[in-house]
């Protein structure tokens, strides 16, 4: 990769490798944009996924720098099991889970119970065993004694951007993902917000992983992504900054 | 172990194996028949065009079905009027997945089946009065017996294994389109090794199983 600079001395490209929750994907896209034009000497390499299928791969040994998660509890696990520093981590993010329904279709739903609806008959929702955005929303719909009802009619995505992808095609009449993702496409449309009582808050934590094999360089991104710039590049797509 | 969660699965994708490699079996002995009658313009194209999923990736098969049986589509929406539900995220879209991507091999193994049938007795046959459907049923099927099971039993070993195109059409839903392989991904992502390991090896139960009635029937 680096065979093309003449004379390098030590001028050879890091590959900086960020596990990250697929609902970022747009947002890092434009980070990694404005990052690397900074530092030529360093590429930012994705690896977008449900948080808890890379925490998973985190665990199996994968070669990863740092992890931003969707949900504290995969950074917690990744702690305990003493693979994650337990010093170097932030609250970067927080996000709201809201149901989305296709831009053109006629199905409306104003609160949970209205899911219920039988022209309703396909809600998305993320695994909950593996997708934060799928946990929170199963947290919710069980704290309104709704989840068992719902059950039959919930087809399960791999990760949030699945879960939107169902919606935007219509094959699902109704679908949990976080209101950055909604605001990414045109297809769908927001019908409510998830009240905040019902459901963990929505918080992305960002953590350097303990066999990082870049240290120097994942420290050097984790302080710009709590930069003020990189902060208001999120807010742009809809996140908020924790206070 | 949840055993209620362990069997589920298992008896959806044995539900789902039996009802495609039977259909697949139907529709790829149908047209291997019908090729192997007379040569016509196209041919090869039409062969050729039936090969595809053998070699395609089954997200290519799955995108393309999702476009297809999906409700955006005119194919999808007549469908859905016709049985009041969507195909898409049903069983039955399971199916579809395993009889697209297993047709090309119970198709080829038909027709090296009935090439290999003796043109002769055929003819004897036609010349005694027997009609082609005669001659089919009472003549061509018999000798072919050998190959129409290996091909049923193919069908039913990719159909048990369908994994991508499945997942995009039928979707993951516990209970009703979780099939095994789907089950044993969604269990590797979520870290329940236990379920993982317990629906390995249920499969590969079922595939040594499949395995050892082959070899009984083929000594």
């Amino acid at each position: 990769m680096a065979d093309g600079m003449a004379g390098g001395e030590s001028a050879e490209t890091v590959e900086l490798t960020v596990s990250a929750a697929a609902s970022l994907t747009d947002a890092l896209k434009d980070i990694r944009k404005v990052y690397e034009s900074r530092h030529p000497d360093v590429r930012l390499v994705f690896n977008f996924g449900a948080s808890g299928t890379l925490q998973r791969q985190i665990e199996q040994g994968a070669p990863v720098d740092l992890f931003i998660s969707a949900s504290a509890r995969n950074v917690r696990d990744l702690v305990e099991k003493g693979l994650m520093d337990e010093r170097r981590q932030i609250r970067l993010l927080t996000n709201e889970l809201v149901v989305v329904v296709p831009a053109d279709g006629h199905a409306d739903a104003a609160t949970l119970a209205d899911l219920l609806k039988p022209e309703i008959k396909r809600v998305a929702i993320g695994i909950p065993e593996s997708v934060p955005a799928g946990s929170y929303a199963r947290d919710a719909l069980a704290n309104a004694g709704l989840w068992e009802a719902l059950q039959p009619k919930t087809v399960q995505g791999k990760d949030v951007r699945q879960v939107l992808q169902y919606v935007e095609s219509g094959n699902a009449d109704a679908g949990f993902v976080y209101r950055t993702d909604a605001l990414t496409s045109r297809r769908v449309r927001i019908t409510f917000a998830v009240d905040r009582e019902s459901c963990a808050p929505v918080e992305y934590l960002a953590g350097i992983v303990k066999d990082a094999r870049h240290r120097k360089e994942a420290e050097a991104f984790l302080a710009f992504l709590q930069s003020e710039e990189a902060l208001d590049l999120f807010v742009t797509y809809g996140y908020s900054v924790p206070k | 172990m949840d055993w209620n969660a362990f069997w589920s699965p298992i008896r959806l994708s044995l539900q789902v194996t039996l009802v495609a490699s039977l259909l697949v079996t139907i529709l790829g002995l149908a047209a291997a028949w019908r090729m192997s009658r007379r040569p016509f313009r196209g041919k090869s194209l039409l062969e050729t065009a039936i090969m595809l999923p053998l070699v395609l990736p089954p997200t290519v098969v799955g995108f393309l079905l999702l476009i297809l049986l999906g409700r955006k589509s005119g194919l999808g929406r007549a469908i859905e009027w016709l049985f009041g539900a969507p195909v898409v995220f049903t069983w039955w879209a399971a199916v579809i997945a395993s009889v697209v991507m297993s047709f090309p091999l119970v198709y080829q193994t038909m027709k090296v089946g009935f090439a290999s049938v003796d043109r002769d007795l055929e003819d004897a046959a036609r010349a005694s009065g027997a009609s082609e459907w005669q001659v089919f049923r009472l003549i061509t099927l018999p000798l072919t017996f050998r190959s129409l099971l290996s091909a049923y039993l193919l069908g039913f070993a990719r159909s048990l294994g369908e994994f991508g195109a499945t997942l995009m059409i039928a979707g993951n839903i516990p209970g009703k389109t979780q099939t095994i392989p789907t089950a044993i991904y969604v269990a590797v992502d979520a870290g329940n090794m236990t379920m993982a390991w317990a629906w390995a090896g249920a499969m590969i139960f079922i595939s040594f199983l499949m395995l050892l009635l082959v070899g009984h029937r083929q000594s």
